[in-house]
């Protein structure tokens, strides 16, 4: 069992997202992360998809998803192939701000980004472990709320869109 | 609005027309009726057929594309219509069926509000199709027909469902049509590699124990004749998958037989001593390769095959020759020496022996007084054409008639395989029958199957199609019955029918009936029936508690097959 990143380039047609879930579906595979976004190019769209999985049923899934009439090409990486980053929020009641949490949004590099008469919004971008670390202390300070994105991550192959589309 | 403007539905009814359907299997209803208020208009380009089901008629679509390579078109209306329609997509889509499916759906505005016969049609087909869309407006309706057909024709064939708002095909647009040739995501399929083809050859021209396992992409690639001069060259034993039956003659010296569950004895048995395996436009189906742990280990496997996603997910091809088998096949037939292997051939020889002794000796000639439906698909084949066409139901006949059928002739066997789906022979055959009505189309099928679509004898009487059916009864669900009996301690937990007179209901639907009860009357009877001009149905009391043997059992290897 590995994390691989799966990259997926569609046409930007009505329910192609769902004609790539039911694939995991159908095989029990969970799906860790997915985000859906657009591409360089007009009318091409981008899925990537986390998953915690073998290689060899990576590797179906990604021939699977390319069967998918709509589907320009799919491929997969391990993580040391690819550029990803998430991006973490984290909501902090105003009456646990001291000195000490000052330090720790210092040390962990994250922005307040939203300052209310109850609360504050710390952002935090960056591999998972290190917005999960962050999470585990501020859980000591009255953490109300978090959330983390799926993963954005580029492929570190010098390979682009244009040469899928040819 | 401009003169040379045009309904929707007659856009429909244009698109399929330029497509070059020449016959339409359908039911009508509310949201689909614009497109058959067009049909009235267009009788003389394109036909009918009014079946008594959408189960029906998707099942005769794929009988008449099975038997034809052509797109069998389907027309439904929404909700029950639709949904009607999903077991025949589903079968299709295992069974790389080219289909076009056309459902009506209630108007666009209308759509998520659950609507009278609103169903997400697009949503519940999504798995069970090679593509499907919906069309909301008029001018989208043709590039959507021309994206369909082309779909489902080209690479590995499948469904299409194209669902079409009402509001669509009563509005007015322009027709020009214009084919689809091909969209930048979708490739058909990959060249055939030459390095591949040398890497294939050369472990062939090495291999001493060489096996051909035939699939139906031979069927699906018209490859039929570059199968044969491969053999004819190499001198390989080949054995067929269930929907590869017909691709090669039976009567080829290098055929030794039939793969799987209930295949022969000899070619699952010696899948385990080959040396070097060619799969060719086959998937490794469970059915045909028991446990996959202990499947052909032994040997390097060579698989010629369409599908990208086909090769190594069942079984690890060392050599994958990905492409058009028909091409891959011609390329491989240059590349190999020629060769003969007389004493590996021998040896399929010679287990069939003890398959005849052990298993088709009682099929064919039995002894007992209770007939056999080996012995009466053995009576077919003495009177059948050559090119004559099975078509089964699931269960034990489907098996039985499998085993025992003569194939000789391509686009022969029409069956569900991967779906297994009972009730399909019936409509199957009447497809099949419409596309030809000079040729010999034999249904075959069991007590259970037909009452699951018996209303297609409707059908039948209607367009007077003449399909020899030939129920074969043991007032059982046998197959299940027949693991009920081997695995599950005889416990026969409702799988005993009590039938009406068929007979008599074919009578009813005005088709010529006759029933054999002993064997001294079934030769005539197939006489009479092959020879009767129209449709005939032929109901055989067979033996109740009969088994089909060769079998290997679930989760056993192919090596464990079993001859009782």
């Amino acid at each position: 069992m590995k994390r691989y990143t799966i990259f997926v380039i569609t046409e930007n047609f009505i329910g192609i997202l769902n004609r790539i879930t039911i694939i995991f579906t159908r095989r029990g595979i969970n799906i860790d992360a997915l985000t859906a976004s657009e591409s360089r190019v007009d009318g091409i769209h981008r899925i990537t998809i986390e998953v915690t999985t073998s290689e060899e049923m990576v590797i179906q899934l990604v021939n699977q998803i390319e069967k998918v009439i709509d589907v320009i090409k799919a491929f997969y990486h391990e993580d040391e192939g690819v550029v990803y980053q998430e991006i973490a929020l984290y909501k902090i009641p105003v009456t646990r701000l001291d000195g000490g949490l000052e330090k720790i949004i210092r040390q962990h590099n994250a922005k307040i980004i939203a300052a209310e008469p109850q609360f504050v919004v710390l952002e935090l971008s960056g591999h998972k472990e290190q917005t999960q670390e962050l999470l585990e202390i501020l859980k000591g300070y009255g953490l109300l709320e978090f959330a983390r994105s799926g993963r954005v991550a580029v492929a570190k192959r010098m390979v682009t869109i244009d040469d899928f589309i040819k | 609005m401009k003169d040379s403007m045009i309904r929707g539905a007659d856009i429909v009814v244009e698109s399929l027309i330029a497509e070059q359907a020449e016959i339409i299997f359908g039911y009508p209803g509310g949201a689909i009726m614009p497109v058959y208020d067009a049909l009235y208009d267009y009788h003389e380009q394109i036909k009918h057929v009014l079946t008594r089901h959408e189960q029906g008629a998707i099942h005769a679509a794929q009988g008449y594309a099975r038997v034809s390579g052509k797109v069998g078109v389907c027309l439904a209306t929404s909700g029950p219509g639709a949904t009607n329609l999903i077991t025949g997509l589903a079968d299709a889509q295992i069974d790389s069926t080219p289909l076009v499916c056309i459902t009506g759906q209630v108007a666009a505005h209308l759509l998520g509000t659950d609507a009278f016969q609103e169903t997400d049609v697009v949503g519940i087909s999504m798995p069970g199709t090679k593509w499907n869309v919906q069309v909301r407006r008029v001018e989208d309706i043709a590039p959507a027909i021309a994206k369909g057909f082309y779909i489902a024709r080209s690479g590995r064939p499948g469904p299409v469902l194209i669902d079409i708002t009402k509001n669509a095909q009563v509005d007015f647009g322009e027709m020009n049509y214009t084919p689809c040739l091909g969209f930048r995501s979708y490739k058909v399929h990959l060249p055939v590699e030459k390095t591949a083809i040398q890497q294939a050859a050369d472990l062939i021209n090495k291999a001493e124990r060489p096996y051909v396992l035939y699939g139906q992409g031979v069927v699906l690639g018209k490859a039929e004749t570059e199968l044969k001069f491969f053999l004819d060259k190499t001198g390989i034993p080949a054995a067929s998958t269930l929907l590869g039956s017909g691709a090669l003659s039976q009567d080829h010296p290098c055929f030794v037989g039939k793969l799987g569950m209930h295949g022969n004895y000899a070619p699952n048995l010696l899948t385990n001593q080959c040396d070097v395996l060619i799969a060719v436009g086959m998937r490794f189906d469970d059915r045909v390769t028991g446990d996959l742990k202990r499947y052909a280990k032994q040997a390097k496997v060579i698989h010629l095959e369409l599908d990208p996603a086909e090769v190594n997910k069942n079984v690890k091809a060392d050599v994958p020759v990905l492409g058009d088998c028909k091409e891959s096949l011609s390329m491989l037939t240059e590349a190999v020496e020629k060769k003969s292997h007389p004493e590996w051939l021998a040896k399929f020889r010679e287990l069939e022996q003890l398959e005849k002794e052990a298993v088709m000796q009682h099929d064919i000639s039995p002894t007992k007084n209770g007939l056999t439906m080996g012995e009466v698909i053995n009576q077919i084949n003495q009177y059948k054409a050559d090119d004559a066409v099975l078509v089964t139901d699931v269960g034990q006949h489907q098996m039985i008639a499998w085993r025992y059928f003569n194939y000789k002739k391509p686009h022969t066997q029409i069956t569900s395989g991967g779906l297994g789906t009972m009730g399909f022979a019936l409509p199957a055959a009447l497809g099949a029958q419409l596309y030809d009505y000079s040729r010999q189309v034999i249904c075959v099928v069991g007590d259970g199957g037909i009452q699951m679509t018996i209303q297609e004898l409707g059908t039948i009487m209607q367009t007077k199609a003449p399909v020899k059916i030939v129920l074969l009864n043991n007032n059982y669900l046998g197959m299940v019955r027949q693991w009920q009996q081997m695995f599950f301690d005889k416990r026969y937990s409702f799988t005993e029918l009590d039938n009406p007179e068929f007979i008599k209901i074919a009578e009813a639907y005005g088709i010529k009936a006759q029933r054999v009860n002993a064997r001294g009357e079934l030769t005539e009877a197939i006489e009479d029936m092959l020879i009767y001009d129209g449709s005939y149905f032929l109901e055989v009391m067979v033996e109740k508690e009969d088994n089909v043997f060769p079998m290997i059992a679930t989760g056993c290897s192919v090596e464990e097959v079993r001859l009782s």
